[in-house]
């Protein structure tokens, strides 16, 4: 057993936690589901094997990884939702499973895709009830909802229904309203899922300040590589239920892949690899085709063998070029080379 | 801060206020021609054997106020399969610091249950004076007894359906055969049912112990089937237990739904 001693442990610490879902199969047809109302054939599932990890007080960390690796899975155990096949978790010296009550006191969730507003109330009553369900004292309560109202910028829509607002919107009043009873701990599972350019950029802002000014910990799973980028100085990868990677960003891209990406688009016609690279330049300097369409090429490139200015130079040179944008691959690809095998979409996301 | 959730609820319906007329009234009909029915059949056929109508009005009245209450709050339980367990909603629930049970109720106070409500007291307050029955406290208090006791029964097969949608997700509709059902079967007493159906309704989902026999000592009156007035009189509980079983019945569902997910 795992003794939570003192403010000055790890504010979240899990161990070896696994969890492990018996999943009926269905036989195809009718024959096949009359059979399975009678004798049932399991498969187990592994959604996670014996995650491990520790989260100190006012860490803002990503946990990310591909559909199905237990994200989903994990972070529902730490709110309280799921109780695990084995293993252990204290947060703020609770279990969450066991103490369920006084542990979601002190937590906010935030699901990306399912508000925690009343549908037909106006944002400011659905506030209200969460003050009476959490007990926030008045006193409390005025001044984090005036605070939190006030940095989300939602003065003008406390009063329309939530059905009536925008996605972005919505999103900025979920925020305020898990965080009202002034949570130690936010869990925000795909926060920017949908949001328009403006609202992803008020709600990174929103959490970082959340964040770095309140020292609130923060776990965010996202598939936005732009949110990582923003916000996170940790991010924990897990693929396939396992940990694969627990450490910074940066770290992580050196570790797996250094590559980067070079987006082209030409001004006239499609211009091929072969016409591109005539004298086998790019080819020594091992660039590489990953797509094209239309007039637009997408090229590969390890900025340790030729620079993106060079490169840049050596395209814009000889062909007329409309648009250029460098980028890093996308995340789920580094995640992909980092277990290194295609089992990833096999588990559903549960 | 189960009222605050409740008031919110009315107010949020409140918003569609054509549906919620609609409704309301659509109910106050709907009841008021199954009273119709009832007097359709008692003028025409003569009686009951043994049983007068405005008796029978006794009956439809306890059993429609239970059932009104019990509806009008129950609608979390009733809409759980659908509402909470397949869209994952459930989990928001986990995720605050109260309980279950509290937490489904305050899902929504249907105020369009009204119309049964209203229209179950006035028939049974015509029946009751029509009938005759001296309204001293015992039995004010017995009566209240009684349809509390019938609340909690038709409370506790809301509960039982929303306990069997965590193990599955096919539509329960063979649920509602025995609530809808049970509230038309139990406004006519229960001597002039079969055996099976008898036994059934006393010992399976016990709506006679909330309807039938305590009227019967409500009316003074002789059990055709032979029960003793002390049966008679601690019947109801049958309705608390019933309801007891039916949330011990939920939170085996919760622990199922938590170590399996959706």
């Amino acid at each position: 057993m795992v003794k939570y001693t003192g403010w000055f442990m790890s504010q979240i610490l899990v161990k070896d936690l696994s969890k492990t879902f018996s999943v009926a199969q269905r036989q195809p047809g009718l024959v096949g589901a009359i059979r399975g109302l009678f004798s049932r054939v399991y498969s187990e599932v592994h959604a996670l094997n014996n995650v491990s990890f520790t989260i100190d007080p006012g860490e803002l960390v990503g946990y990310i990884g591909p559909n199905g690796a237990g994200k989903s899975t994990t972070i529902k155990i730490l709110a309280g939702i799921l109780v695990p096949t084995s293993g252990e978790c204290l947060i703020n010296g609770r279990t969450p499973w066991r103490q369920r009550r006084d542990h979601v006191a002190d937590i906010g969730v935030v699901f990306g895709q399912r508000s925690q507003l009343w549908w037909d109330l106006p944002v400011i009553e659905s506030f209200e009830l969460l003050r009476d369900i959490y007990r926030v004292p008045p006193q409390v309560y005025r001044e984090s909802s005036a605070e939190l109202i006030h940095m989300m910028d939602i003065e003008s829509v406390l009063d329309t229904p939530v059905r009536m607002l925008s996605l972005g919107q919505r999103m900025r009043c979920d925020l305020v309203a898990s965080l009202l009873h002034r949570p130690s701990i936010l869990f925000l599972d795909e926060p920017t899922i949908g949001l328009d350019a403006v609202s992803k950029l008020a709600v990174r802002e929103f959490v970082r300040q959340l964040n770095q000014q309140h020292g609130v910990t923060v776990i965010l799973t996202t598939h936005d590589m732009d949110d990582i980028e923003a916000l996170c100085r940790r991010i924990v990868v897990i693929g396939a239920g396992t940990i694969l990677n627990d450490g910074d960003l940066a770290g992580l891209r050196r570790k797996i892949n250094p590559e980067r990406r070079l987006k082209v688009e030409f001004a006239d016609n499609p211009v091929s690899i072969s016409m591109l690279d005539s004298g086998q330049v790019l080819t020594e300097k091992t660039v590489r085709v990953v797509g094209h369409e239309g007039n637009t090429l997408h090229l590969a490139f390890d900025p340790g063998k030729i620079t993106t200015t060079d490169l840049i130079h050596h395209i814009s040179s000889r062909f007329a070029v409309k648009d250029l944008f460098v980028e890093n691959p996308p995340i789920e690809e580094l995640i992909a080379q980092l277990y290194g095998d295609t089992r990833v979409d096999k588990v559903s996301d549960v | 801060m189960y009222w605050r959730l409740a008031l919110s609820s009315i107010k949020a319906q409140m918003q569609y206020k054509l549906s919620f007329g609609l409704s309301a009234a659509g109910q106050l009909a709907g009841t008021a021609i199954e009273i119709l029915g009832i007097w359709a059949l008692f003028t025409r056929f003569g009686s009951l054997p043994h049983w007068s109508l405005s008796e029978v009005c006794l009956f439809y009245g306890v059993v429609n106020v239970g059932f009104a209450v019990a509806d009008g709050m129950a609608t979390g339980f009733d809409h759980f399969g659908v509402d909470y367990v397949r869209t994952g909603n459930f989990d928001r629930l986990l995720v605050r610091p109260r309980g279950l049970i509290l937490q489904l109720l305050a899902h929504e106070l249907a105020i369009r249950r009204l119309g049964r409500l209203v229209q179950g007291l006035i028939v049974m307050v015509w029946a009751l004076t029509d009938l005759g029955i001296d309204l001293e406290w015992p039995m004010i208090v017995f009566l209240i007894y009684t349809i509390i006791g019938g609340t909690c029964l038709f409370l506790g097969l809301f509960v039982f359906q929303a306990a069997l949608s965590f193990w599955t997700v096919e539509s329960l509709e063979v649920m509602n055969t025995l609530t809808y059902g049970g509230v038309e079967s139990s406004q006519y007493p229960l001597s002039i049912y079969d055996d099976w159906f008898r036994k059934f309704f006393t010992y399976v989902v016990p709506l006679a112990c909330v309807a039938y026999f305590p009227i019967l000592l409500l009316l003074d009156k002789t059990d055709p089937l032979g029960s003793s007035r002390l049966f008679q009189l601690l019947a109801p509980v049958a309705g608390y237990l019933f309801l007891a079983a039916a949330i011990l019945a939920f939170s085996r569902g919760v622990r199922h739904y938590t170590s399996t997910g959706n």
